[in-house]
């Protein structure tokens, strides 16, 4: 990252179980790998799978105070309902990243839009979907450079299980690897 | 989490887990408690670490259970801490009137959550900030402390363990659901380096011993149960040995030295912090979650060049009076934003309302922001406040 000062609000959306919330703790750990200030915060229901759920997340290289995205720099909505919810929050210079496994719909924005199956290309490359997650936070790590690619390894690395390791660091790869086609495309 | 214990690193923590961490580093080592959302992760990290220290976790069959063990705990020398949301801490008021009248110390954490009953189990609020000042029956002054970030969470639990242990009360430290669950960086300090209010042992003979002295200085000198001191804990109007009294006069310096122990210490007990108050004419008087709006909200209006600052109180009881007099009186403005319907603005309203005299109060004005649906008051919606009383 440049010395400009820059502060990043990033919202991860969708249903409880889909591991936004851990996503979001990985993308706030890798930011204090990057030595930055970054808030994590959440939003859910009393329910422990399905419902809303919500991770946001605040990187800054400035002093910033409240805790909660207001006006999302990027938008990861893995629902349609979550998508529908949040787009109008959006930046128009902001980025959404959509799951198309689930989402139909998207309305107009003008922000720059990113969609692929994710839960579909983790069901086929990793024979589960249950790094969806890591993989689509992997995509928008390389889309956006929120935080750098090696701190987002290491705090993969660092939060999962020693069982879960090997399966994460392949859904980073894929997540880096299907960032690098969509930017090859434009 | 791991932790280096001798070297300073920066580690990513939740607000919650930086509440138990902070108690253990102050020298916690019985908790009691009945898990509850927002604060549940307060029990786990201590469930997880206390066995590693040779100290007690119990998981209670309710809060009164809790709290009551957490009593009996610390008056056999454990130092002690129970963590609970406001369906909880109802239930735990009739226990901390038990260990405010019996000077038993001891911490209460409540992690607010949206009410009143079992409310909102996952929304933030802060509707019980009355309830920490008056929730037991009968007259006693309270002790009740609240961060607004991460790192405060932990410097504030290590004080509202020293505290208690010092002025020999239970000591009430208050979070939400935002700020429990939110995660940010953080710098442990070297443990050897956090100060540590201990329990100092008696050095009287047993039988010149008196568990409740009439002039008492704080920290004093205290015996726990089976250190060879005998003297008695009740609930009734005790004398100096504990034991019940009907007598005014005994009585008088029972309640006496309950208020006075708190009155004359406001300024060791009260903590404050002002941002950008020395040239502001409007001032924003916000506490824990909603503060971290309230700072946003400064910033954006200085941005626009309306002098605007604000004045935290970290310590909510005892209400910093006298600093809302010194720092307040001259603003045109009060902004009070608050996630409940108006509780921090009522003590404001209080004092202001002894300076602020018929005529004064025609030029000036506290303007109250109350939100209780769940969500957070934005910056934005603050902003929108000062514009209209600029």
């Amino acid at each position: 990252m440049s010395n400009k000062v820059f502060k990043k609000e990033i919202r991860l959306s969708g249903s409880g179980g889909q591991g936004l919330i851990t996503a979001g703790i990985i993308l706030a750990r890798a930011a204090v790998l990057d030595k930055v200030r970054v808030t994590q915060t959440q939003s859910y229901g009393p329910e422990s799978r399905g419902g809303a759920s919500r991770a946001d997340v605040i990187i800054s290289n400035d002093e910033f105070y409240y805790p909660e995205a207001v006006n999302f720099d990027v938008l990861l909505s893995l629902t349609q309902e979550a998508c529908d919810k949040y787009l109008v929050n959006l930046k128009d210079s902001g980025i959404l990243i959509a799951d198309t496994t689930n989402i139909k719909n998207i309305v107009h924005t003008d922000a720059k839009v990113y969609k692929l199956k994710f839960t579909e290309i983790a069901m086929d490359k990793l024979g589960t979907t249950l790094p969806t997650n890591i993989l689509t936070l992997a995509f928008l790590v390389k889309i956006t450079g929120v935080v750098s690619e090696n701190s987002l390894k290491i705090a993969v690395r660092d939060s999962m299980k020693p069982q879960f390791i090997d399966l994460n660091s392949k859904a980073v790869k894929i997540g880096f690897k299907l960032a690098s086609d969509e930017m090859n495309k434009q | 989490m791991s932790s280096n214990k001798n070297k300073p690193k920066v580690v990513l923590m939740q607000g919650n887990e930086a509440m138990a961490r902070g108690a253990l580093a102050a020298g916690l080592d019985f908790f009691a408690g009945y898990p509850i959302t927002p604060s549940t992760e307060i029990a786990e990290i201590c469930s997880i670490e206390l066995p590693k220290i040779n100290g007690k976790f119990i998981q209670m069959e309710d809060e009164i259970a809790s709290i009551s063990a957490i009593i009996g705990a610390s008056l056999a020398g454990a130092k002690t801490m129970t963590a609970t949301s406001g369906p909880g801490y109802s239930l735990m008021t009739e226990g901390i009137g038990f260990a405010k009248m019996t000077e038993t110390p001891c911490v209460v954490v409540n992690v607010m959550r949206g009410g009143p009953s079992t409310g909102l189990p996952t929304k933030p609020s802060q509707s019980d900030i009355m309830q920490a000042r008056w929730g037991n029956h009968g007259d006693a002054p309270a002790i009740a402390l609240y961060p607004n970030s991460v790192s405060e969470s932990y410097e504030l639990s290590i004080r509202a363990m020293n505290l208690a242990e010092k002025y020999r009360t239970c000591v009430v430290l208050l979070s939400d659901e935002v700020l429990g669950h939110m995660r940010e960086p953080i710098e442990l300090p070297d443990l050897s380096q956090v100060k540590i209010v201990r329990r100092i042992t008696p050095t009287k003979p047993p039988e010149w011993y008196q568990h409740y002295p009439d002039n008492p200085k704080y920290p004093m000198p205290k015996a726990s149960f089976g250190e060879g001191y005998r003297f008695h804990v009740t609930g009734l109007s005790h004398d100096a040995k504990g034991f019940p009294t009907n007598r005014a006069d005994e009585t008088k310096v029972l309640m006496d030295r309950l208020r006075n122990k708190i009155a004359y210490h406001i300024d060791d007990i009260v903590q404050i912090e002002n941002y950008q108050m020395e040239d502001a004419k409007i001032a924003i008087f916000a506490a824990g979650i909603a503060s971290r709006a309230a700072k946003e909200a400064v910033v954006k209006a200085r941005k626009k060049g309306i002098k605007v600052g604000l004045m935290r109180p970290l310590t909510i009881w005892p209400f910093p009076d006298a600093a809302v007099r010194k720092y307040l009186a001259d603003k045109k403005a009060i902004i009070v934003p608050e996630l409940n319907q108006g509780q921090l603005s009522l003590e404001l309203k209080r004092v202001m309302g002894g300076i602020w005299n018929y005529e004064i109060r025609k030029t000036k004005k506290i303007k109250e922001i109350h939100r209780t649906d769940g969500l957070l008051i934005t910056p934005d919606q603050i902003l929108q406040s000062i514009m209209e009383v600029k």
